[in-house]
């Protein structure tokens, strides 16, 4: 918490106002209360998905399969909502989580366990889970007439007139603040990531850390799953397909090393914001449709090229410091 | 276990015995016959030491003479192959580090390995963090108890500081206040004066004396006698793994000490080749760095070997590379033959005629899956390029000329670097660089971590070059070959040239002097 750069997250708040400021003079219909709700729920997907692969990659980690476990997630409750109509939105929401809880452990155990670098585990998890959903469907789109009401009516659904993924995201995020800055096995993860050779001399459980940051990230994308479902009333075998890189990027964005022990919770929101504001930015700054995708990587790539500079480190600390006579390349 | 160690880090610093007095504590650490072999290398063999309460123990001995390994046994690290250690008159067997701080064996490593994005306080108390209501992390607490730590032994870093920003002393401090947040009862410092200033160093001997006189049992290991006179009550030496004399330091000199330590005299190790020594090649002058180094001037001659000591983290390595063109610098000149030149990258370093040869040759020197033909062509593959293809033959023929100069021995050039030895592997990157047939040749520690024999032998190969009229730039942190096989010796300390001294000038004394003196 206090080792975190506060810098870092200001100047990325400062951007997202400027882009905000921009788009709004080239295009002030982007205010309009039905744009901002999309805003508002499309920051809620990624925050939550930001929250579990922030865990994981301050361990050194990545997890790749977040979006084939949201997508499995998704169809799964669906295909049960339409078999047990009479289930509560509540119930949907403790099994979606659990469910990609459950997913999330392999990948956890995979890494931790049978020892697979954390890229290859999630590559392969992210396509079986991937195929496993036309297992699941034959193939088939469930679609609104097909889900039981109570499924759609809470994800669907706004309190103070923003969407529930908003506050639902809220809560997540709140979850993350205190598990990582207020739990020993959250300042054990930074630890871990900071160091992992130190952190085991100094008892740092390695396996428990490694499965439990990854069932996080699972059971994260598992609580999307349902809400993405619910929300767009549809499950479908693509859904959140290549939604990675954009979970990666915010991420990044944010401040979180790829490399381990850097990254807060607040950074992490943050990039996600700005992920959400810039992809819906550009239909309201009618670039064609057929570029928006590549324009939003380009800006994305862009944004992580500078962060990258940015996280250059001074070199080693050696002179005394205050006493250094500087000179001038000559 | 987890909780166990918790609990044993919250209770009080310098617990006083109140109804013993000091000196009649019973041993609290025995090691009796501890061997421990890896593979066929046998790196202890039968080693006995006790620590008792109240008494600083020396444990004395050559690079390579098994210390780091005692000390890896102690702290679980490593599982001895045979022996006991008992704690307390109780036998142990530490399974993992953790097991090891439970008794209170806590060790203070060289160069500690930290948390480098974390808090200072955050790596006083990992694993261990105060817990308030909920089992939340109390912040308050922490870093309270963190300064409180770092107060009693006189230290003002503050605990809200990342670790990345602290020198190598500060780190050293914030390790020995981990070890006492543990509540640790054995502290083993391993060559702890090694990256510290005179100032530093005094300051540390108040801690050790305050933590002794506190009924700590301390270890304390060193090769430096005028540390080992001043502060330690008993010694122990080892020799190639092997106890090689025990007792009370008021009974035993200098000589003696060294005498058991080296068993043999330093003129055999460093036989010293004559060359002819020429005109100024390179030239450097004011080079600086923000954080690193400041005003580094020197010069180098034709058949020289010009030797870089200091102690770790001087800024020796970060000078070279600056030199190499591997990281950027605020200020400074070269000149190579009197002509200035700007090198901005490896490449341009090359091309200029200098090679650097790193201190880690697994990560940075030589690609060790690849064979010894492939390591020592991959700087010249532009050279020896034919079309599209390599020309195999070419190739060869570059590789025998240069691998035959520094007597690599292997069954053949295309065996892989990673099944020679360490003094082999060291050759194969000496070779390479050669091949690119340079003026100046940089080399970083090259028998850091090998066996007597094969340093013997990287020497050989450093007075072949200079007998070939290339001039050596020698980074070295043993004394005894940056004295027994340089002609000139620059001292570095925090970031400066200290002293430079000829080799009509050499003298231990001299140089230990100055590397310690520091700049304040």
């Amino acid at each position: 918490m206090k080792a975190m750069t506060p810098n870092r997250e200001a100047v990325l708040s400062l951007i997202i106002v400027a882009i905000v400021v921009i788009v709004i003079v080239r295009a002030p219909e982007f205010l309009i209360a039905s744009n901002i709700s999309n805003i508002l729920s499309g920051w809620g997907f990624l925050a939550i998905l930001v929250m579990g692969q922030l865990c994981v990659l301050v361990t050194r980690g990545i997890d790749l399969s977040q979006a084939s476990v949201l997508a499995f997630t998704g169809m799964f409750l669906a295909l049960l909502s339409q078999s047990m109509p009479g289930l509560p939105a509540a119930a949907f929401l403790v099994l979606a989580t659990l469910m990609g809880l459950c997913l999330g452990l392999v990948n956890g155990a995979l890494v931790s366990i049978v020892g697979i670098p954390p890229i290859i585990a999630t590559l392969g998890t992210m396509t079986i889970i991937r195929g496993l959903i036309f297992v699941l469907s034959d193939g088939a789109w469930i679609s609104s007439h097909e889900m039981s009401d109570a499924f759609k009516a809470f994800p669907a659904g706004a309190f103070i007139g923003v969407p529930q993924v908003f506050w639902v995201a809220l809560v997540v995020i709140a979850v993350f603040w205190v598990l990582l800055n207020y739990r020993r096995i959250g300042r054990d993860i930074y630890a871990f990531g900071s160091n992992p050779h130190a952190a085991r001399n100094a008892g740092v459980p390695r396996i428990r850390i490694e499965l439990l940051v990854y069932a996080l990230s699972g059971a994260a994308a598992g609580l999307c799953g349902y809400l993405w479902a619910g929300r767009f009333a549809i499950a479908y075998t693509q859904a959140a397909e290549g939604r990675e890189f954009a979970i990666i990027a915010a991420c990044v964005i944010g401040g979180i090393s790829i490399t381990g022990g850097r990254g807060s919770v607040l950074g992490a929101a943050l990039g996600a914001l700005f992920i959400a504001i810039v992809e819906s930015a550009l239909p309201y700054l009618r670039i064609s449709p057929f570029l928006q995708t590549a324009v939003i990587g380009a800006v994305i790539l862009f944004a992580v090229a500078a962060n990258a500079r940015s996280e250059r480190r001074p070199g080693r600390q050696i002179l005394p410091r205050h006493k250094q006579t500087t000179g001038e390349v000559k | 276990m987890r909780s166990q160690l918790r609990r044993a880090r919250t209770t009080p610093l310098f617990r006083q015995n109140p109804w013993q007095p000091v000196s009649d504590f019973p041993p609290l650490l025995e090691v009796s016959h501890l061997s421990k072999h890896f593979g066929g290398v046998h790196a202890l063999t039968s080693v006995s030491l006790r620590a008792v309460a109240g008494r600083v123990l020396a444990l004395v001995g050559e690079n390579g003479a098994g210390k780091s390994t005692i000390v890896k046994c102690l702290t679980g690290i490593h599982a001895p192959s045979s022996g006991s250690i008992r704690v307390d008159g109780v036998p142990h067997v530490f399974s993992g580090p953790q097991d090891a701080a439970l008794v209170g064996i806590s060790a203070i490593q060289q160069e500690p390995s930290m948390f480098d994005d974390l808090t200072v306080a955050e790596n006083i108390f990992v694993g261990a963090q105060p817990q308030g209501r909920f089992g939340m992390v109390d912040w308050r607490a922490m870093t309270s108890a963190a300064s409180g730590i770092l107060d009693r032994i006189g230290s003002d870093i503050d605990p809200y500081a990342t670790m990345k920003s602290l020198s190598v002393a500060e780190r050293h401090i914030v390790s020995l206040a981990q070890a006492l947040s543990a509540d640790a009862r054995l502290i083993i410092f391993d060559e702890p004066t090694a990256a510290l200033s005179q100032s530093e160093i005094q300051h540390l001997y108040t801690i050790i004396e305050q933590l002794r006189d506190a009924g700590k049992a301390i270890v304390y290991i060193s090769h430096k006698f005028d540390e080992i006179f001043r502060i330690c009550d008993d010694y122990v030496v080892l020799r190639d793994g092997m106890p090689a004399g025990e007792g009370r330091i008021a009974e035993v000199g200098k000589d003696d000490l060294i005498a058991m330590m080296v068993g043999r005299t330093l003129t055999e190790i460093y036989p010293k080749t004559a060359a002819e020594i020429g005109d100024v090649v390179l030239k450097v002058s004011g080079y600086s760095h923000p954080t690193e180094f400041d005003d580094v001037s020197f010069h180098v001659r034709k058949g020289e070997i010009l030797g870089f000591y200091g102690l770790i983290g001087a800024g020796r390595t970060e000078v070279m590379e600056a030199i190499f063109g591997l990281k950027g610098r605020s200020g400074g000149r070269l000149s190579l033959d009197g002509k200035p030149i700007d090198i901005a990258s490896p490449a341009a370093a090359m091309k200029a005629g200098l090679a650097y040869v790193p201190e880690d040759r697994q990560h940075h020197g030589a690609i060790l899956p690849f064979s010894i033909l492939a390591n020592i062509s991959l700087p010249q593959l532009d050279r020896i390029g034919h079309g599209i293809f390599l020309n195999a033959r070419a190739e060869t023929a570059l590789v025998e000329a240069f691998a035959e100069r520094v007597h690599i021995r292997a069954s053949s050039w295309h065996q892989p670097v990673a099944e020679l030895s360490g003094g082999n592997q060291q050759k194969v990157v000496i070779g390479k660089w050669l091949a690119t047939r340079p003026r100046v040749i940089i080399l970083d520690e090259p028998t850091k971590g090998i066996d007597v024999g094969s340093k013997a032998a990287v020497h050989e190969t450093i007075g072949q070059l200079v007998h070939d009229g290339l001039s050596v730039i020698l980074v070295s942190s043993e004394l005894e070959e940056a004295l027994g096989i340089c002609d000139r010796l620059m001292v570095m300390s925090e970031g400066r040239v200290v002293a430079e001294l000829e080799r009509a000038a050499f003298s231990s004394e001299a140089v230990l002097a100055a590397a310690s003196r520091g700049n304040t």
